[in-house]
């Protein structure tokens, strides 16, 4: 039996992200490393608006949750960073519950816009120091450098091996997801919300979990945020990283895992590459918008429908 | 051929009673004081000119609407105010007029969708990938595959919704519904834009769904259909119910003659 | 007392320009279903287009200045509503049968794209409307000084917004507005064009919110290629406030919600003013979704 192409392709890429340490400089490690974080955040976001279909724009507000909560912990308390990871996923799946539960029925540029004022409400909460422990417009600085196994991560080889390491994990755990009555669930939900609670499905329930798992995962990603940068302060999280990160997850094609892995490195990665234009980068980004819809609106790497390598093989149909 | 009405046995209470239901939008009563009563094991056809009222009748069964007043019971409990999952939960299943499948998935994907609420397994035992996930997920496909050779659509398994035919997507509906082993199947519309041929194994298929036992509620236009598989007629007109009865006698009944004359004349 | 009644004129004052761009908003959507969210970078480029008109042409030095402003109104109108129905065009018309989620995706990249156009040309930095053209007179109402400024753009918003609504009210073309509003297909069906409402639509709006950023240069001084999103925000919460596709409602939106916020900073806190409107829209879309004006539609199954 000949392997598919796509396991061709993830195998090549797995091999070269392992080895590419090796053969690149800090900097170009370090812009690994940005987009690293951007395809965790973006594979964050997928669950929420690529599987589930709800337009969340203020995703940066969930990843701020975490990278704050990781840090308060870490400069207050001496919590070793990476311990906070669980907590600090907590905190942000927490905070998107409460906020999701009383908007999340609304329709979908309803929640779009409430979700932009969330984002905006959190943005400037941070700024004002709320409860006095956010460290206002200067932020938070002087977070730990966090250990694996007695191992201080400094480096920017060390953090890729961290961070990208984490994106596999997830990627792996989503790829389990996806094929699960769970995974399955979010489509329906995305695909008509009226047929899917008339097919038994807890519409409601499901909509606040995409928005509970999705945001937990973009709290986890704000630790690694908050780790690799050592200082966090409110205009990391403004309306145009939850712009990007939306943007990741329609130009790689809505619910792809693929997809949302090649947006990151296009949107991350191709500034740095075009540096003398940086300061196009938003227009090109908003023109990439508008003509990609008119175009191809289900993304460059759109998902596919799912096998059931079990069913044909257990002979129960022929194709 | 028509079937004979079911004997209604006089101990045994209704599977689905509708007890003076009133429903109005704005200004507009579109379901006024109905009432009827579905017993275990009939086919009944919920009938009348368009804008009568049928559908919202439907909708109000299954939640998506909330009746203003009146009761709705299922199997001796009452529906209003329970959630629509919850009703599909308790045995009624539905399929919609205007077709509404997942367009992009798979036919399969769409029958486990019925699957979905009988089946356990949360966020923590997918990533897992425990033994008992595997075995539920296997168990929910074999179901699937059952309800998609049922409605005849083995060879389309794995093609997206939106590939099918327009008379497959209608099949594939009934599959959905089928596969959350409903008590009582709601059909809307199940023959609308199928043709002679497509309509008379419809015709078969909702024999072959009475004959396991499901209940069925319809609407439907094509009197054929409607006077070969229905064991009664409730017959809206304006919101409010005209007719009941045996389709002979509803066929006969001066009131429903002149509403459907009369709606040809306005057409 | 003086405080609140200055607050209070300020905040109708700037409730005024959030109600121009509100209507905007809520034309849009009631004909198209679809949040422009352009809309508000059309407002900044009327901020802008009225800065660079105003100090090349010189026109308050040569025909004085109530002349003056009114011909730069005009001017600005014209363009930003060229500008409004070419963005129609390329952006929207294209997408008029695709999925609403298409739709909302090209009015982001519009909005980016225009914003950083600005960007480009004018620079990151603010822009200063200059202060020597502009009379720095005071009003004496009832014992009460207020700027010149904020009772002319109290009652510019105020009669523009009158004349909006009797156009939609009393005109033929109005009425055919307000069937295409209420259903696309009928209104085809009775031979109304509706590509050419549509086109109407996004004329309209955008020459009101062009004016508003106008409004926005003069009252305040300073702009930013940045100022129509957080102005855009507001006026579309403006428009919720009131009922998303009511005129009326986007009026009274737009003043309550200007003056809201204007106490809100006075009384309440400086520092968070800018999340009292978004607090506003969250409240009022858990609340009461249709609005203020609004009416409860059921959503058809």
């Amino acid at each position: 039996m000949k392997p598919r192409p796509e396991v061709l392709g993830a195998g090549a890429f797995v091999a070269l992200m392992a080895v590419a340490p090796l053969f690149l400089n800090a900097y170009q490690v370090d812009v690994l490393n940005s987009i690293g974080l951007y395809a965790l955040l973006g594979l964050s976001l997928n669950l929420i608006l690529g599987e589930a279909g709800l337009f969340n724009m203020g995703h940066a507000a969930f990843y701020a949750m975490g990278a704050y909560t990781a840090a308060i912990l870490n400069t207050r308390y001496q919590i070793p960073i990476l311990w906070t990871l669980p907590l600090s996923g907590a905190v942000a799946g927490a905070f998107a519950l409460a906020v999701a539960r009383p908007v999340v029925h609304l329709r979908g540029d309803y929640l779009l816009i409430v979700t932009i004022g969330v984002g905006e409400i959190v943005r400037i909460a941070l700024v004002n120091d709320v409860f006095g422990i956010t460290g206002g417009a200067n932020g938070i600085f002087g977070i730990g450098r966090p250990r694996v196994f007695g191992y201080v991560i400094r480096r920017p080889e060390q953090f890729f091996y961290l961070i990208w390491g984490f994106v596999a994990l997830s990627i792996f755990l989503f790829l389990r997801l996806k094929k699960s009555r769970f995974g399955r669930a979010l489509n329906y939900l995305r695909e008509d919300e009226v047929a899917a609670e008339g097919s038994g499905i807890d519409t409601a329930y499901y909509k606040l979990a995409a928005f509970g798992l999705g945001a937990a995962w973009a709290g986890m990603a704000g630790t690694l945020f908050a780790a690799k940068m050592t200082i966090i302060s409110p205009e990391s999280f403004s309306f145009w990283e939850s712009v990007v990160l939306f943007m990741i997850v329609i130009l790689g094609g809505a619910g792809s895992i693929a997809g949302v892995l090649l947006a990151a490195f296009l949107v991350v990665g191709l500034p740095e590459v075009f540096r003398e234009f940086a300061g196009a980068r938003m227009l090109v980004f908003g023109l990439v918008m508008m003509v990609m819809m008119i175009f191809r609106p289900q993304g460059l790497l759109p998902a596919r429908g799912r096998r059931f390598p079990w069913v044909a093989s257990a002979g129960a149909l022929k194709q | 051929m028509s079937s004979a009405p079911a004997p209604a046995d006089p101990v045994k209470p209704a599977l689905l009673t509708l007890a003076e239901v009133i429903k109005t939008f704005g200004g507009l009563t579109a379901v006024n004081r109905v009432s009827f009563a579905v017993d275990e094991g009939t086919v009944v056809g919920l009938i009348g000119p368009n804008g009568a009222g049928k559908t919202t009748v439907f909708n109000l069964i299954t939640g998506n609407y909330q009746p203003d007043r009146g009761d709705i019971s299922f199997a001796g409990r009452r529906l209003n105010g329970l959630r629509t999952h919850r009703i599909i939960m308790l045995g009624i299943a539905r399929t919609f007029q205007n077709i509404r499948l997942f367009q992009q998935l798979t036919a399969l994907e769409n029958v486990l969708a019925g699957c979905h609420y009988r089946m356990r397994g949360g966020i923590l035992s997918a990533m897992l990938n425990l033994p008992a996930q595997r075995r539920v997920e296997g168990q929910a496909i074999e179901q699937a595959l059952q309800a998609l050779e049922f409605v005849g659509l083995t060879q389309q398994v794995f093609t997206a919704a939106k590939n099918l035919s327009y008379g497959n997507q209608r099949r594939l509906e009934i599959a959905r519904a089928l596969a959350t082993q409903p008590r009582l199947l709601i059909l809307d519309e199940p023959a609308g834009g199928m043709n002679e041929q497509e309509t008379e194994a419809l015709i078969g298929l909702i024999e072959q769904i009475r004959a396991r036992g499901i209940t069925i509620l319809l609407i439907e236009h094509d009197m054929r259909l409607v006077m070969r598989a229905c064991d009664k007629l409730v017959v809206l007109e304006y919101g409010g119910k005209i007719a009941e009865g045996s389709p002979e006698r509803v066929r006969a009944d001066p009131r429903v003659i002149e509403a459907y004359l009369g709606t040809e004349e306005d057409a | 007392m003086e405080e609140f009644f200055q607050q209070l004129t300020n905040g109708l004052a700037v409730g005024g320009i959030y109600a121009l761009i509100a209507l905007g908003y809520t034309m849009v959507y009631g004909v198209l279903k679809l949040i422009n969210f352009a809309h508000g970078d059309l407002f900044t480029y009327g901020a802008y287009l009225g800065l660079t008109l105003l100090t090349s042409l010189a026109l308050t030095d040569r025909l004085g200045f109530a002349a003056g402003v009114l011909v730069l109104a005009l001017m600005v109108m014209g363009l930003v509503a060229v500008l409004g129905a070419l963005l129609e065009r390329a952006a929207y018309r294209p997408l008029r049968q695709s999925p609403r989620l298409s739709a909302v995706v090209s009015a982001l990249g519009a909005s980016i794209f225009l914003q950083n156009t600005l960007m480009l040309i004018y620079g990151a930095r603010f822009q200063v409307y200059p202060d020597n053209i502009l009379p720095a007179a005071t009003l004496n109402i009832f014992g009460l000084y207020l700027p010149l400024m904020r009772v002319l753009i109290v009652l510019a918003s105020v009669l523009m917004m009158v004349a909006l609504y009797l156009f939609i009210q009393k005109t033929k073309i109005g009425t055919a507005i307000r069937a295409a509003a209420i259903d696309q297909d009928a209104a085809r069906l009775m031979g109304i064009d509706v590509n050419r409402v549509i086109m109407l639509v996004f004329l309209v709006g955008p020459a009101l919110g062009g004016i508003a950023g106008l409004m926005v240069g003069l009252y305040y001084g300073q702009i930013n290629f940045t100022m129509g999103w957080v102005y855009g925000m507001k006026a579309f919460t403006a428009a919720i406030l009131g009922g998303i596709g009511n005129i009326p409602g986007a009026m009274v939106g737009g003043l309550l919600l200007g003056v809201i916020e204007a106490l809100g900073a006075a009384y309440i806190s400086l520092a968070w003013k800018d999340a009292i409107a978004f607090c506003v829209l969250i409240l009022i879309l858990i609340v009461r979704p249709t609005g203020l004006l609004g009416e409860r539609v059921a959503d058809k199954v």
